[in-house]
């Protein structure tokens, strides 16, 4: 799975936990926060959904690496190919 | 009361399995229309369940309905409804002086059960349980959700009332108004149920649960084939303002709240009790300032049991022993039993029996049981009469807790 993959993993997750957001022009670089309307409970929906869907677990201490597209694909990347996906 | 300010109705909003306004509902109770579905209850299968079809988009984004519950729509959708309906100029109401009052039979059981389905998933590992479950489930939820809402910051709760909720929540705003706890009050009940197996397994278990291979017509309270409760979702809530503010806005009013009792059986956890429900009607009569002949139409709480539906008329037969003009009437026969909404319900669609002097009946019954044939009680087909002045809205329910609220057309002495 390449980084652009996961970015749309994430945002796929998104889509559904925040059905109102427009995801079209979301900008990678930028903080998910700071285009969209996610509060904390999002994050833990985006959490518990890459936990679900995807096997992956995201400890407490590293929320923060979840701040933008980017910064997700970074943090998660490596995660993925652990997975062998 | 007389001491006490009056208090009366001047909005309203709904959704019934057969109707999201009170025309429409209305309407459908004037014209005989029963509307009972057959849902695919987990670990159950088909079962009769009256659903609601309104648009919960209407009021809320897509995320709220996501996060929150299902009774959260239902309570959004019908005190929403009820602000339109009431004229009040929303912007220039002081939201800390508004309250949220609402009925529930129960709370948090269809989240719970939808958890448990979810993590069994998983291998039942709880770290796949929502951090959603809290919020959702704790009892003031769907109250808690109105307030979000629509911004307002007075008092909410909910009033856990079996089926006695309806008019307990009506009962609750009336009190806080004369204390003058508020200025206005949203208060009604609401109901999720249909989305609960246990529920439904639990009258399923008890024999109480109605089945008819015609789902419209399983819901037959007074019938002497009658099998049991058809079990449905909705919710009604009402503005209810003093008298003094509501005239001084100029606020049409529907109706004014003229008594009310609440006692307990004390006596058996399901097994109703009529001389209980009997000093109940009696209590809010006197409170009311009334005598039974006052009332001119009973709306009936019969739920299609086998003995909770005797046992209501014994008491009714008792209180109006002597009252040609009383016409006694059932909704659950259309729309199902819809739990904490219920009594709201139920006493909505005969509001406008005040102006249009119809009196809509109990359907589906095709052989009257002998022990509940009472002399006003209409049968299939609605009735037109002369004047209606008051209403009498009965709801009980389990641990033995009986409601009787009376309404009166505004303007009668």
């Amino acid at each position: 799975m390449t980084k652009d993959d996961i970015k749309q993993v994430v945002l796929d997750i998104i889509a559904d936990i925040a059905p109102d957001e427009d995801l079209t022009a979301v900008k990678p670089e930028v903080r998910l926060r700071d285009q969209l309307s996610l509060d904390s409970m999002d994050f833990l929906d985006i959490v518990m959904e890459l936990r679900k869907k995807h096997g992956i677990e995201v400890p407490e201490a590293d929320y923060v690496q979840l701040a933008s597209l980017d910064s997700c694909a970074e943090y998660l990347h490596p995660k993925f190919e652990a997975k062998g996906k | 009361m007389s001491s006490k300010p009056r208090i009366v109705i001047t909005g309203l909003g709904l959704t019934a399995p057969n109707g999201n306004s009170l025309g429409e509902f209305r309407a459908n109770l004037l014209a005989g229309k029963a509307r009972i579905a057959v849902i695919d209850v987990r670990h159950m299968g088909p079962q009769p369940a009256g659903v609601c079809d309104f648009d919960a988009t209407k009021w809320q984004k897509r995320k709220e309905i996501r996060n929150g519950t299902r009774v959260g729509s239902i309570s959004i959708f019908c005190a929403r409804e009820a602000l339109g309906d009431s004229g009040l100029d929303w912007d220039k109401v002081d939201k800390s002086r508004v309250g949220v009052y609402l009925g529930i039979t129960e709370h948090g059981n269809v989240e719970t059960e939808n958890e448990i389905h979810n993590i069994s998933q998983f291998g039942n590992d709880t770290k796949y349980w929502t951090h959603h479950h809290n919020p959702r489930t704790v009892a003031n939820n769907p109250a808690g959700e109105v307030t979000m809402n629509m911004g307002i910051t007075g008092p909410h709760y909910t009033i856990g009332a079996a089926c006695a909720a309806g008019n307990a929540g009506l009962i609750q705003a009336a009190q806080m108004l004369q204390l003058g706890e508020v200025d206005v009050a949203f208060a009604g009940g609401v109901s999720e149920s249909i989305h609960t197996f246990g529920i439904f397994a639990g009258f399923k278990n008890q024999g109480a649960l109605g089945a008819h291979e015609d789902p419209t017509k399983a819901s037959r309270p007074f019938d002497k084939h009658r099998n049991g409760i058809v079990i449905s979702e909705g919710g009604a809530i009402y503005v209810l303002e003093r008298l003094d503010d509501a005239l001084a806005r100029g606020a049409r009013i529907i109706a004014e709240i003229a008594g009310w009792c609440i006692n307990s059986d004390a006596t058996d956890a399901v097994l109703p009790n009529p001389e209980r429900q009997t000093e109940c009607v009696r209590m809010a009569l006197r409170r009311a300032g009334m005598k039974p002949q006052d009332i001119h139409i009973v709306s009936t709480h019969a739920t299609a049991t086998a003995l909770g539906d005797v046992q209501e008329c014994t008491a009714l037969r008792t209180v109006f022993a002597d009252c040609p003009d009383t016409r006694i009437n059932n909704t659950k026969s259309f729309i199902g039993h819809c739990m904490g909404a219920a009594g709201a319900l139920e006493l909505a669609g005969n509001l406008p029996s005040f102006h249009d002097h119809w009196v809509h009946p109990t359907i589906n019954i095709e052989e009257l049981d002998p022990e509940c044939a009472l002399p006003g009680l209409v049968i299939n087909q609605p009735v037109k009469v002369g004047r209606v002045d008051a209403i009498l809205n009965n709801s009980f329910g389990m641990l033995g807790i009986n409601s009787a609220l009376i309404v009166k057309k505004y303007g009668v002495a």
